[in-house]
């Protein structure tokens, strides 16, 4: 049953991204800002965690789930160590997604190249 | 007979330059397009072998010149002036391709209004002496523009259905004031429009106003109208562009029906995934190479006109939220006069 | 010529063609849920494994980036999300992809210069905002905290 709600959650968050990008003409990277930074708030207001624990992946895999991430990260850092760890829980919650792909980058840009799309 | 007669902003010669010999060059999606078969020369790697994007437009143009100077035959050292550009920033895919020749160069930009504006100003340099042999040439190069305009090119984006796809081409005229090949009979140099359109994604409707603004000034100047000709090319105005030109003339009582756009020649709208067009500085160059000079020297045309639009931003002041200023720059030419070239 | 800058405006919006809303979502939503269900798929695997909830979610998100990477490489990434629109640019992967193609693309440009510095271009927003908002998030939640215990 998660793999449907997965599927079903997943896809409507991505439908959330489309008609942002159809009707608002905002950019896709803009779509990307709004969608994390409304992660945290969501997340932050206790409202992301129960859809996490519903739909699994298909809450954490789209980019709201690296806000929800985030914010679970501070909340932790902050419980654990106080005020600093509102400057640390972030980043010590999204190292491992944020050194993957900076390592994938690292490695694309040795062993890829660029592709024409003609 | 005037060398020049000044008809308010046009220009009409007296002794007009012609345009005795002509290149085009097209990469994959031109290969695959309508006017295929009307190229001089098609890669089918966009690349053309060279290690980078900017090198590959520069070959591009290098293959252009020397395939227009062979069938000339002529030799660089035989051209006075070579008048060219690109899409590319401070215009460089020329600068390179003309750094392997010894011939004195002046760089243009004109966005994609690029080939009217350089064939213009060689007639000019032509008709009235300057020069007596002169290039013309023009070219962009898809990758090249993406990564410079756009985003790099694995990355995964959709496109908005106005947008247009840059050309991997270029076009190249020998000007000369000798018989043989069509003329250009008079030009009308455009002044720059902004009517408020910040869409980079819509391009085409950013430059209708300029290309409409230099039509009426032509048609203004010398006293006809699009009946007189037997075919008005514009640049690469796209599907939308094309569509709001007609609009803007209707307004101004002109019927706009013989009117064809490089944009919408180049590819087919429908079947290559272009979206509203053609766009690029290489599309009108290598339409008007490919299609349209053959047909004025065969006398299936006999007097046209041929606009380049150009949108004159940049990713500085797109960014900074300013609208896209646009010009067009128009070039009447006539089939040749006997001699065949 | 008559047309004012806002006569014109309109006159645009009436000669552009619209987006085609309805298949864009298809695509989006039929793309994007794959990729979330391909998430769930390696989550549930990692839990079988016997990891935490935590290591299985942060191990399927490493997974997806490396699948992205892949599918970067080869020019199939950009392929797919020329239909799927968001589908690929909401999940994860785009967020990869985002990564990896200006890395790739900017190799001619040095490691450093290049690669080092436009890496970020794309992605850089997000983390730049996201981090910022959970940084803010931090200093509420600790000013709140004696009040909620």
């Amino acid at each position: 049953m998660t793999y449907l709600w997965a599927f079903l959650v997943g896809g409507a968050l991505c439908v959330i991204g489309q008609l942002l990008i159809d009707y608002t003409s905002i950019t896709p990277a803009r779509v990307l800002v709004t969608f994390v930074v409304s992660g945290v708030v969501l997340s932050a207001l206790g409202l992301y965690k129960p859809l996490v624990e519903f739909a699994g992946a298909g809450a954490t895999v789209p980019i709201i789930g690296f806000g929800h991430l985030l914010a679970e990260g501070v909340r932790r850092s902050v419980d654990e160590m106080g005020l600093l760890g509102a400057l640390m829980g972030g980043c010590i919650a999204a190292s491992a997604g944020i050194t993957a792909s900076l390592v994938c980058g690292l490695l694309a840009a040795m062993f890829g190249s660029s592709k024409d799309q003609n | 007979m005037e060398v020049v007669t000044r008809k308010g902003r046009t220009l009409c010669f007296g002794r007009p330059a012609h345009i005795l010999h002509w290149g085009s060059v097209g990469g994959k999606k031109e290969g695959e397009g309508p006017l295929a078969a009307q190229f001089d020369l098609l890669f089918q790697e966009n690349s053309l072998g060279a290690p980078t994007w900017e090198q590959s437009e520069s070959d591009l143009q290098r293959h252009c010149l020397d395939l227009t100077l062979k069938k000339a035959g002529l030799s660089p050292s035989d051209l006075d002036l070579v008048l060219g550009g690109d899409l590319q920033n401070q215009c460089t895919a020329t600068a390179y391709t003309m750094a392997k020749l010894e011939i004195p160069f002046s760089g243009l930009y004109g966005a994609c209004s690029t080939m009217a504006q350089s064939l213009s100003l060689a007639s000019c340099l032509v008709s009235t002496g300057c020069a007596s042999r002169a290039v013309a040439m023009t070219s962009s190069h898809f990758c090249a523009a993406e990564r410079q305009y756009r985003t790099p090119l694995v990355y995964g984006g959709k496109r908005a259905p106005t947008a247009q796809w840059t050309a991997t081409a270029a076009g190249c005229c020998l000007v000369a004031d000798q018989p043989g090949g069509p003329a250009v009979a008079s030009v009308t140099f455009g002044q720059v429009m902004d009517f408020g359109v910040t869409d980079i994604n819509n391009m085409g409707a950013a430059m209708a106003p300029a290309a409409a603004k230099t039509l009426l000034t032509h048609f203004q100047d010398t006293g006809t109208k699009p009946e007189d000709f037997d075919a008005i090319y514009t640049g690469d105005l796209g599907v939308v562009g094309s569509r709001l030109l007609a609009q803007l003339m209707e307004k101004e009582g002109f019927s706009m029906e013989n009117h064809r756009d490089c944009g919408t020649l180049l590819y087919d709208v429908s079947k290559q995934r272009v979206h509203a067009g053609a766009s690029g500085a290489g599309c009108s160059a290598s339409v008007l190479c490919a299609h349209v000079l053959p047909q004025l020297q065969a006398g299936i045309l006999n007097r046209i006109l041929f606009l380049s639009t150009g949108a004159l931003m940049s990713q500085t002041t797109f960014l900074q939220g300013q609208s896209i200023p646009s010009i067009a720059h128009l070039v009447e030419l006539r089939a040749s006069d006997g001699k065949p070239s | 010529m008559n047309p004012t800058k806002e006569q014109y405006q309109q006159m645009v919006e009436k000669a552009s063609p619209p987006s085609r809303v309805v298949q864009n979502c298809l695509w989006a939503f039929g793309v994007g849920g794959g990729i979330c269900l391909l998430g769930e798929v390696l989550r549930q695997a990692y839990l079988a494994q016997g990891r935490t909830l935590t290591d299985a979610s942060t191990l399927t998100s490493i997974t997806l980036v490396a699948l992205s990477t892949l599918f970067t490489c080869l020019g199939w990434y950009h392929k797919l999300a020329v239909h799927a629109g968001a589908g690929t640019l909401v999940p994860i992967t785009g967020f990869a992809n985002a990564v990896v193609s200006p890395a790739v693309e900017f190799r001619c440009e040095g490691f450093v210069p290049g690669v080092g510095c436009k890496m970020f271009l794309i992605a850089g927003p997000v983390i730049v905002y996201g981090l910022g908002a959970s940084a803010l998030w931090g200093v509420v939640y600790y000013l709140l905290r004696p009040l909620l215990y």
